[in-house]
């Protein structure tokens, strides 16, 4: 289109003029172009690479050995596990704490946003001594825990809960705008037209927030499956029981076994490349789903 | 309205996942061994012998459930209520940090099993590469001016801190007791350190994967690993000829095992790893067997050194923290002095 535009302008010395006054000479171009690609490819690619080399390493036999091994498989059930309980909380939680705050007015309201946005400004390692102060032995709950014989950090609730507090605010934060942006108006609709506040919610909310919820709940499952600090600090490490896919992968390096902490990584970016994918696939239902609504 | 159908069936995986990760094996006892990292392959042939041994004579079932990290931090984990049935860390400190911080093993914990309770032993030795192209043999060439040396921070890593006395014991034997001079020996070593990794493993790195160094100080068993799992053929161990004898210690916690019930099974547990089988798995796996006939199958493995206890040279790893490592200790003092030049 541009060079037609130009190739109209019947004096071709100006055409060329107005060219090089739009746009970058040849040499930046690449050069910028250069230096983005190879940042990528530094930072980025290879890493990536270098963990698929190691996991392959030693051929695809002892790849499979490696995540076939059972404290290898109890460390992706776990995971698995922890993911399946902390993402449905979050989204009951995040549509919750979206829907008061982007369709209710009350005190305090600046307050819970702010809440909301902790977990993301606390380091991982601190959630996990929180907690360790809260329910440990010697922490303020362990000695009543401890006469009752409920465990809590050291076992798999512990993992949930930290997990669970690291990951609130992805939901609520992809939601909090899309609703506050969409407004009232439909719910309001569909309340004076009789519908009651479920039938409201599951016919005219939900469908309203369907792909900025998927998306948050696809960013709140990488980040449980991926999270590492807050677990370390409470799994207390017992293999086959209370390890996590990334604290089994720092176990294995930790013992020379890198072609096996290798495998399990690359297992673990497998799932965070799916999820990518996952992600792309969403956004771009997103942008044809809010083109579609703009034209009528 | 497919979505929350999708959302409903999520909702009924949950229990079915929990009942699955809940599902424990009934009518056996189980115990947790606390240790730290290097042990697991030791530890995952030795459960399964130990299984066998007590379902022989106790005609009981007994599933060892493991975890393993470093020392210190393991430790701190049972004092904050991991429920661990018996500790197989590094070190008599990091065990001992048990009773001081939680009260769960009576003061006299080391003496009650053989060896300072310590069924295996294992000692610093020098891992250099493929060749030895700098030749070094003994402690006196880490402190020669063309060669560099690889060793963790004292200060930050437990490890490390065995090199360092491992080097002080030596200059010691050396300089006939003479303390200033294994001063200025251990100065010396540390002024041929290019980088201080703050851990072990680290520093494995940066001697193998950086290819920094000449020589690497490490634990015997360690230093086997990291050739068997970094390149064999690639890496030599040299003994030097008067090194330190590391004691990781084992214990029952007397408190967990009092509240479960279960220390008829751990005491078991512990007093079968000075069997010949254990022994002889110990040796197999890198470490030093403490029983001297089954230390002697293993001679071609383990070289003669002479070896001193921490006891011994430096009065008790108490003491040798307070001079050596806390800070305005010896150690502070070295670094400072290296610093300035």
């Amino acid at each position: 289109m541009t060079t037609q535009t130009l190739g109209n302008v019947a004096n071709p010395a100006l055409a060329a003029r107005w060219r090089r006054a739009t746009s970058e000479p040849d040499w930046l171009r690449w050069t910028l172009i250069g230096i983005s690609l190879s940042f990528l490819a530094l930072f980025l690619i290879l890493p990536l690479l270098v963990v698929l080399y190691g996991a392959f390493e030693q051929g695809l036999a002892v790849w499979t050995a490696a995540i076939t091994e059972p404290d290898a498989l109890a460390a992706i059930r776990l995971s698995l596990f922890v993911v399946a309980i902390v993402v449905p909380i979050n989204v009951v939680f995040g549509v919750a704490a979206a829907w008061a705050i982007a369709k209710f007015e009350f005190r305090g309201k600046s307050i819970l946003i702010t809440l909301i946005d902790m977990p993301f400004a606390i380091s991982p390692v601190v959630v996990g001594l929180i907690f360790v102060i809260l329910f440990g032995t010697q922490g303020w709950l362990g000695p009543w825990l401890a006469a009752h014989d409920l465990r809590i950090i050291f076992a798999v609730p512990g993992i949930v809960i930290v997990i669970a507090f690291g990951t609130m605010p992805f939901i609520a934060r992809e939601l909090i705008p899309l609703m506050q942006q969409q407004g009232k108006e439909e719910e309001e609709a569909s309340l004076t037209l009789g519908a009651g506040g479920w039938k409201t919610f599951w016919y005219v909310t939900l469908p309203n927030i369907k792909w900025g919820l998927i998306y948050g709940i696809i960013l709140c499952n990488a980040r449980a499956l991926g999270e590492f600090g807050a677990v370390a600090v409470v799994s207390g490490r017992i293999r086959g029981e209370t390890n996590t896919m990334p604290l089994h992968i720092e176990v294995l390096y930790n013992e020379y076994m890198f072609t096996a902490a290798f495998a399990v990584s690359s297992l673990l970016m497998g799932l965070a490349l799916v999820t990518v994918a996952i992600k792309s696939v969403v956004e771009w239902q997103t942008e044809r789903s809010r083109r579609s609504a703009d034209t009528p | 309205m497919k979505f929350v159908k999708r959302l409903k069936l999520v909702a009924a995986l949950v229990p079915a996942l929990a009942l699955g990760a809940e599902a424990v094996a009934q009518g056996s006892v189980s115990l947790l061994n606390v240790s730290y990292d290097p042990t697991r392959e030791f530890y995952r042939e030795y459960n399964e012998a130990f299984a066998k041994h007590w379902k022989g004579t106790a005609g009981q079932d007994v599933t060892v459930r493991q975890s393993h990290g470093g020392s210190g931090s393991q430790a701190r984990a049972v004092i904050d209520g991991l429920d661990a049935d018996v500790v197989t860390l590094a070190l008599a400190y990091d065990v001992d940090a048990l009773r001081k911080n939680a009260d769960l093993i009576p003061e006299d914990w080391q003496s009650r099993l053989e060896s300072n309770s310590s069924p295996y032993t294992s000692t610093i030795v020098l891992l250099v590469r493929k060749g030895n192209p700098k030749n070094i043999q003994d402690w006196d060439d880490l402190i020669r001016d063309d060669v560099e040396v690889i060793t963790p921070n004292p200060k930050t890593s437990g490890g490390a801190r065995w090199n360092y006395l491992a080097a002080w014991g030596y200059a010691l034997k050396q300089y006939g007791g003479d303390e200033q001079k294994a001063y200025d020996f251990v100065s010396k070593l540390f002024a041929n350190v290019p980088v201080l990794d703050p851990g072990a493993r680290g520093a494995t790195n940066t001697f193998v994967q950086r290819r920094l160094g000449d020589v690497f100080i490490a634990w015997e068993n360690e230093a086997f690993l990291s050739v068997e799992q970094l390149g064999k053929g690639e890496y030599e161990i040299v003994v030097p000829s008067v090194s330190i004898l590391a004691e990781p210690p084992v214990t029952v916690v007397d408190k967990n095992v009092d509240r479960k019930g279960t220390r008829a099974v751990a005491e078991g547990y512990l007093d079968y790893l000075y069997s010949d089988e254990a022994q002889r798995l110990a040796g197999k796996h890198y470490y030093r067997p403490s029983n001297p006939a089954i230390a002697a199958e293993f001679a071609d493995k383990f070289p003669d050194v002479e070896l001193f206890g921490i006891d011994e040279v430096f009065g008790g790893w108490n003491k040798a923290q307070e001079i050596h490592f806390n800070d305005g200790g010896h150690f502070d003092a070295i670094l400072e002095a290296i610093a300035k030049r």
